[in-house]
């Protein structure tokens, strides 16, 4: 009788969270896409909206890059825009 | 005769619905596969498409298809006696209501989960898709007129439920908030906020000044109120701008900081308002007084019944439900059949506690007659009567009158308010879509879109006339609401039958139901636009004249898309 209840206690919260959980499902993936967007967006050959945002990030990205590149067996920068080197 | 002896009746009707005719459809002519890879399987995005439990996949559909429109409509139709309304929402949900939820449901299942709109551009062409917009668009215009008419008549008559409602609001922001950011789990919160919003409404039916009683503010029915109106009108006039600031809100806000966290209350109210009704009939076992079929009628029962009762039998709206967001979370093929056909008897089941509420309630035929003396009468007050219905069943469980009176009000207001936020959300979205395919990109954009939908159904409550003077005539858009109803619920079945027959079964199951809800809605459209509304007419009123005339042209318009696309003999399958 217990377990029974609690089955159905289980199963009307189900019911209630079942179309929130899409909608905040729904947010966060819009979040990420913008995200991808702000990551890829001159792969694709859409200007970049935040480039002058990013150019700011330079100085702490520099060491990490260098690390990578020396890393990955380049010494010296692949990328042209990047100068640690 | 006894009132259980009718629910008894309608209930047994119901199940062997379920159990025989929905098995033989879904066997038979939806041929339902239970090894079908369902959209939400195919599609998985744990956003949209996420398979799920068939019980609760029918309880978020049942609480998102029940509403205050299934209430109202049979609460109107008792004005031809009990048996018409009480046959017509029984039949009608076994053989239009369930055959029609469970088909959009099965039709979207086999084509992706698209909606009902789009499938509409799929089977019969870009015309169709554009029907389907306008007679959405007019019907979520008559929901916002017809419900903010009824809430704020309700707020009028019942002042005690204006601050429990209102207490709703901030409850539901403050568990949206916690909810979403993880902190808790709905269930005790709304449960919480339900018992909040009672205890105050135990304390507004008690003390006057937590009564918001407007037209007493202003002095009585009798005194004089805003713009040299009457203080009634100004209520209106006053309820009115107040609910249309509000949806303007709500309606822009997104869904989880406010609809959604009042729809979790308000699937507690559902439950509690039906356990209320039906265990009140239970014990009380109250004798039905109303006739079982008047005579005295100023309008003929033929064919305004079928559209009086409107959502109580079958209603449109429910395709979109069934193919927005049921179809996308279907476990199995063969979970349709319950999610659907039982999602259409449970509305049923709401529609027949409305039905007993009302023929209950007068202590005798006479004064139900009174109080059903016209069908203008009817319109206008049988929503307080089913109220003052609902309570007295209440009472049976030692809830006294007048809170019981105020809960039942709540309850309605609620469900009506939901609609409301709803619908006008729907507007914007249907405006927006005008805007993207007739190429006026202002048109989508969210304040705009808003703010059309906002006014036009500000103006649209506002016209017409009733009884107590401006404002106080929203009742009189109810038979137009109906009829929009019927004719969306009138494509999806064409839709259906199109599909069916495209895949060589048997259409007359949708086929049938279709016809005769075409023709009821042509004919009611007629009779009304030509005999009542226009100039020449008993009670000419161009507003009402103009929208019939305009769902008129859009139902002859099907029937003609229905004939051609249907006669036409070509192979072309959707799947």
């Amino acid at each position: 009788m217990r377990d029974k209840l609690k089955t159905l206690i289980q199963w009307y919260d189900e019911m209630l969270s079942l179309p929130h959980r899409s909608e905040v499902a729904r947010e966060l993936r819009d979040e990420d896409d913008l995200f991808m967007l702000l990551l890829y967006s001159e792969m694709v050959g859409i200007p970049n909206p935040v480039y002058y945002y990013t150019l700011e990030l330079y100085p702490y990205m520099l060491e990490k890059f260098h690390d990578w590149h020396l890393r990955m067996g380049m010494e010296k920068s692949p990328l042209d825009g990047i100068r640690c080197c | 005769m006894s009132s259980l002896l009718v629910a008894a009746i309608g209930i047994i009707i119901f199940i062997l619905g379920y159990r025989f005719y929905s098995k033989f459809v879904a066997e038979k002519i939806y041929q339902l596969d239970p090894n079908y890879v369902t959209p939400a399987h195919q599609y998985k995005d744990g956003v949209d498409f996420v398979p799920t439990n068939k019980y609760v996949v029918w309880g978020h559909h049942f609480t998102s298809v029940a509403g205050a429109a299934p209430i109202l409509g049979p609460a109107i139709a008792v004005y031809w006696g009990w048996l018409p309304a009480f046959l017509w929402v029984v039949l009608g949900t076994v053989f239009a209501a369930g055959v029609h939820d469970f088909g959009t449901l099965v039709l979207s299942v086999r084509n992706k989960g698209q909606s009902i709109g789009t499938l509409a551009h799929r089977l019969i062409g870009k015309k169709a898709k554009l029907l389907f917009l306008f007679i959405i668009l007019i019907l979520v215009l008559m929901i916002n007129a017809v419900f903010a008419w009824v809430i704020s008549n309700l707020f009028i008559s019942y002042p005690a439920s204006v601050i429990p409602v209102f207490i709703q609001i901030p409850l539901a922001i403050w568990i949206g908030y916690a909810v979403y950011k993880g902190k808790t789990k709905m269930l005790l919160p709304s449960i919480i906020a339900l018992v909040v919003m009672y205890g105050v409404a135990i304390l507004s039916s008690n003390i006057d000044f937590l009564q918001i009683d407007v037209v007493s503010y202003f002095g009585g029915e009798g005194a004089a109120g805003l713009f040299g109106m009457g203080a009634v009108s100004s209520a209106f006039l006053i309820w009115i701008v107040i609910l249309m600031v509000y949806v303007y809100i709500a309606s822009t806000l997104p869904v989880w900081k406010l609809l959604q966290p009042r729809d979790y209350i308000n699937s507690h109210q559902l439950v509690v308002g039906m356990a209320i009704l039906y265990l009140g009939l239970l014990f009380t076992n109250p004798e039905v007084t109303a006739p079982a079929a008047s005579a005295a009628s100023d309008v003929s029962w033929f064919p305004l019944l079928f559209i009086t009762v409107a959502c109580g039998a079958i209603s449109g709206f429910h395709g979109l439900v069934s193919s927005g967001t049921s179809s996308k979370q279907l476990n199995k093929e063969t979970d349709a059949r319950f999610v659907g056909y039982f999602g259409a008897v449970g509305e049923g089941a709401l529609a027949l506690v409305s039905i007993l509420a009302v023929i209950t309630l007068f202590p005798s035929a006479g004064d139900f007659t009174a109080a059903y003396s016209s069908f203008a009468q009817a319109n206008a007050t049988g929503l307080g009567n089913f109220i003052e219905g609902a309570s007295q069943l209440a009472n049976g469980l030692a809830i006294p009158p007048g809170i019981a009176t105020t809960i039942v009000s709540i309850i309605v207001v609620s469900f009506a308010a939901t609609t409301l936020d709803t619908s006008v959300r729907l507007m914007r979205y249907i405006i927006a879509e005008l805007g993207v395919e007739y190429k006026i990109p202002a048109l989508s954009r969210m304040h705009v879109a808003t703010s059309i939908a906002v006014i036009l159904s500000a103006v649209l409550v506002l016209l017409p006339e009733g009884s107590k003077g401006f404002g106080s005539g929203g009742y009189l858009l109810w038979p137009l609401f109906g009829t929009s109803n019927q004719l969306l619920a009138g494509i999806s079945l064409l839709l259906i039958s199109i599909w069916l027959k495209r895949q060589g079964r048997n259409f007359l199951v949708t086929l049938i139901p279709m016809v005769f809800l075409l023709i009821m809605t042509l004919l009611a459209m007629f009779n009304q636009v030509l005999f009542q509304w226009s100039w020449f007419g008993s009670d000419a009123n161009m507003l009402l004249f103009v929208l019939g005339a305009v769902i008129f042209v859009f139902a002859v318009w099907i029937i003609i898309t229905a004939i051609s696309t249907l006669t036409k003999n070509d192979i072309r399958s959707p799947e």
